[in-house]
């Protein structure tokens, strides 16, 4: 009897180890930045708090490395199983040695058996330098982290919440995820510290300029959520998770509809002045359910809309022009943003809406030394080539390529719907009259008559772009009232749920970036 | 200082404010013309206008001062 209590002892005794964590000093440091101990975080983050483990005993015996500075897990969230892998950073920082490393690895092959979401908490310095050899060039070791998550890209969705740092080649886990939620002040993402960025290139910078949650999302483009808290980033991840299946086999479940937000209707927010501007998110609630709104980089590149919604209490991914900034216009960054969401939606039977608003694509010097052609194909070939529901609603006008991006006619989307306030065009009026004819223009003296032939051609222009003469054409499928839309898109979405096209055999396009 | 940068290339299609008006963020403090679009610029800053540095129908390109406050 003495012999088995002491075994039970021994065991007590290594688990209360492990749940401590790192030493006190550095559970103090983390409440100091109103950051949570990694088992709080997966409390909050598992239903009911529950989860199970693998390699909780890892590197026990060095007596300082509660599981090896990683919480690798498996439970609930809303109810659907996730694989989690998080960074204790009580523990060396959170750094990696060859065991973490190896947990990393297998949480993630345990995700890939399974089919389901795998989330990845991340807080950490880096890799151990005094372990390098056993944790950074092996088959096994870091580079198989990443090897994983590209393997796994599109198979099972793939979340990084960044509570901290993610520094130099840990960068690459919310790099290759779908989606990364960056705590704002805490959490921050570079491939060299300011640190080193003085020492080796002479650049005296902060953290928050380099590499803050903030600059990454409304700059750079490599986070997606902004936010204030732990405890925010972690109900933001349940929200995000509600819109996708487990795996690319499974499709989006439904979730009880709701009404629209009380709000003005769409006839009325939108104007009959093509040039004027307007809110596309007052457009968005007249026809969402209220509250189903999840906008994914809503801060980076804010001229295109882009995010999850429900209609009906169906799953959309909604592509939107914002005609309140910068015209609607699309630029590099904004064809980078729809490009990756595109994708996404796709990868997970998430049908795509389309809401076009748009002038084309900028023009001039800064942005064809940005490489605007080879941005803005990347985004048409993403969406020329996503085989889910795509359906496209011309709000107003749609320039030129802009129409080819927003998925128009010659994309196959499922059907091209156009509001009575439609304007498709090579280009608007204006342009269109100064580009035929401005050398007749310039060679009218008399400044009334000259006025009074542009306002003939603009009114000519104007009927050859009637949008009844284009749906008398068969260029678009429908013309729906602003009032109408909202049914219209529900039903659409409902009949095609179970589109299925088949793509000609080749290894995989050749992507334009 | 604190400035306002305009948000694209464009052309000033109007002024909407005078030297020593109080702006509050989110004013819409000139409107550009671009890709036949007018385009808003709204103040991210609050404060007292300085010095007006572009005019009506001047080329501004994305970055260029627009107006400093004091």
């Amino acid at each position: 009897m003495g012999e088995k209590k002491g075994y039970n002892e021994r065991l007590e005794e290594k688990l209360t180890t492990i749940f401590a964590g790192g030493h006190a000093k550095y559970h103090e440091k983390m409440n100091e930045q109103n950051k949570l101990f990694v088992r709080d975080r997966l409390a909050l983050l598992f239903d009911d708090g529950e989860y199970i483990e693998d390699g909780r005993f890892a590197n026990v015996e060095a007596g300082d490395l509660p599981a090896d500075g990683v919480v690798t897990a498996t439970g609930k969230v809303n109810g659907q199983t996730v694989c989690v892998m998080a960074n204790d950073s009580t523990v060396k920082a959170g750094s990696w040695g060859s065991r973490t490393v190896e947990k990393i690895i297998r949480i993630q092959e345990i995700a890939e058996k399974n089919r389901v979401p795998m989330l990845y908490l991340v807080d950490s310095a880096g890799a151990r330098i005094t372990d390098q050899l056993d944790m950074f060039p092996n088959r096994r070791g870091a580079g198989r982290i990443f090897h994983n998550q590209v393997r796994l890209s599109g198979f099972i969705p793939q979340i990084c919440l960044l509570f901290g740092p993610s520094a130099a080649g840990g960068a690459y886990i919310p790099a290759f995820c779908d989606v990364v939620i960056m705590v704002e002040g805490n959490a921050s993402m570079y491939l060299g510290s300011p640190r080193m960025a003085e020492k080796v290139i002479g650049e005296k910078v902060t953290l928050e300029e380099m590499g803050g949650a903030r600059m990454h999302c409304t700059v750079s483009g490599v986070g997606d959520v902004l936010v204030t808290s732990e405890e925010e980033a972690i109900a933001e991840a349940k929200k995000y998770l509600g819109y996708f299946p487990a795996n690319y086999t499974e499709k989006p479940n439904k979730v009880e509809p709701k009404q629209i937000k009380e709000g003005r209707s769409l006839e009325a927010i939108i104007p009959e002045n093509q040039n004027a501007p307007f809110d596309m998110y007052e457009a968005i609630d007249a026809l969402i359910d209220e509250g189903s709104f999840f906008d994914v980089k809503k801060l980076f590149a804010a001229e295109l809309i882009t995010g999850f919604a429900r209609i009906e209490g169906q799953a959309v991914g909604i592509i939107a022009n914002q005609p309140k900034v910068k015209g609607g216009v699309l630029f590099v960054d904004s064809a980078d943003k729809a490009t990756k969401f595109i994708s996404l939606c796709d990868a997970f039977s998430i049908p795509l809406l389309f809401l076009a608003d748009v002038p084309g694509f900028m023009i001039g010097t800064k942005v064809e030394r940005a490489g605007i052609i080879r941005h803005g194909a990347k985004l048409i070939a993403a969406m020329s080539s996503a085989t889910v529901p795509k359906i496209s609603v011309i709000v107003r006008k749609a320039y030129g390529a802009g129409l080819y991006a927003m998925a128009g006619p010659a994309f196959e989307p499922d059907v091209c719907i156009a509001l009575p306030t439609a304007q498709i065009a090579v280009m608007g009026p204006e342009a269109a009259v100064n580009a035929v004819y401005s050398n007749k223009i310039e060679a009218i003296e008399d400044p009334k008559e000259r006025i009074k032939f542009v306002q003939e051609k603009h009114a000519e222009y104007k009927e050859e772009i009637d949008i009844y003469k284009l749906a008398s054409e068969m260029i678009i499928d429908e013309i729906v009232s602003p009032s109408d839309l909202r049914v219209e898109l529900s039903k659409r979405l409902h009949y095609y749920e179970n589109k299925q096209i088949s793509v000609a055999p080749r290894k995989h396009p050749v992507l334009p970036v | 200082m604190k400035n306002l940068k305009s948000t694209m290339a464009g052309t000033v299609f109007t002024v909407n404010v005078v030297v020593g008006e109080e702006v509050v963020v989110g004013q819409v403090v000139f409107v550009l013309e671009s890709m036949k679009m007018e385009i808003p610029v709204e103040a991210e800053v609050a404060g007292k206008v300085a010095t007006i540095i572009v005019g009506e129908g001047d080329f501004v390109n994305e970055g260029d001062v627009l107006l400093t406050f004091e």
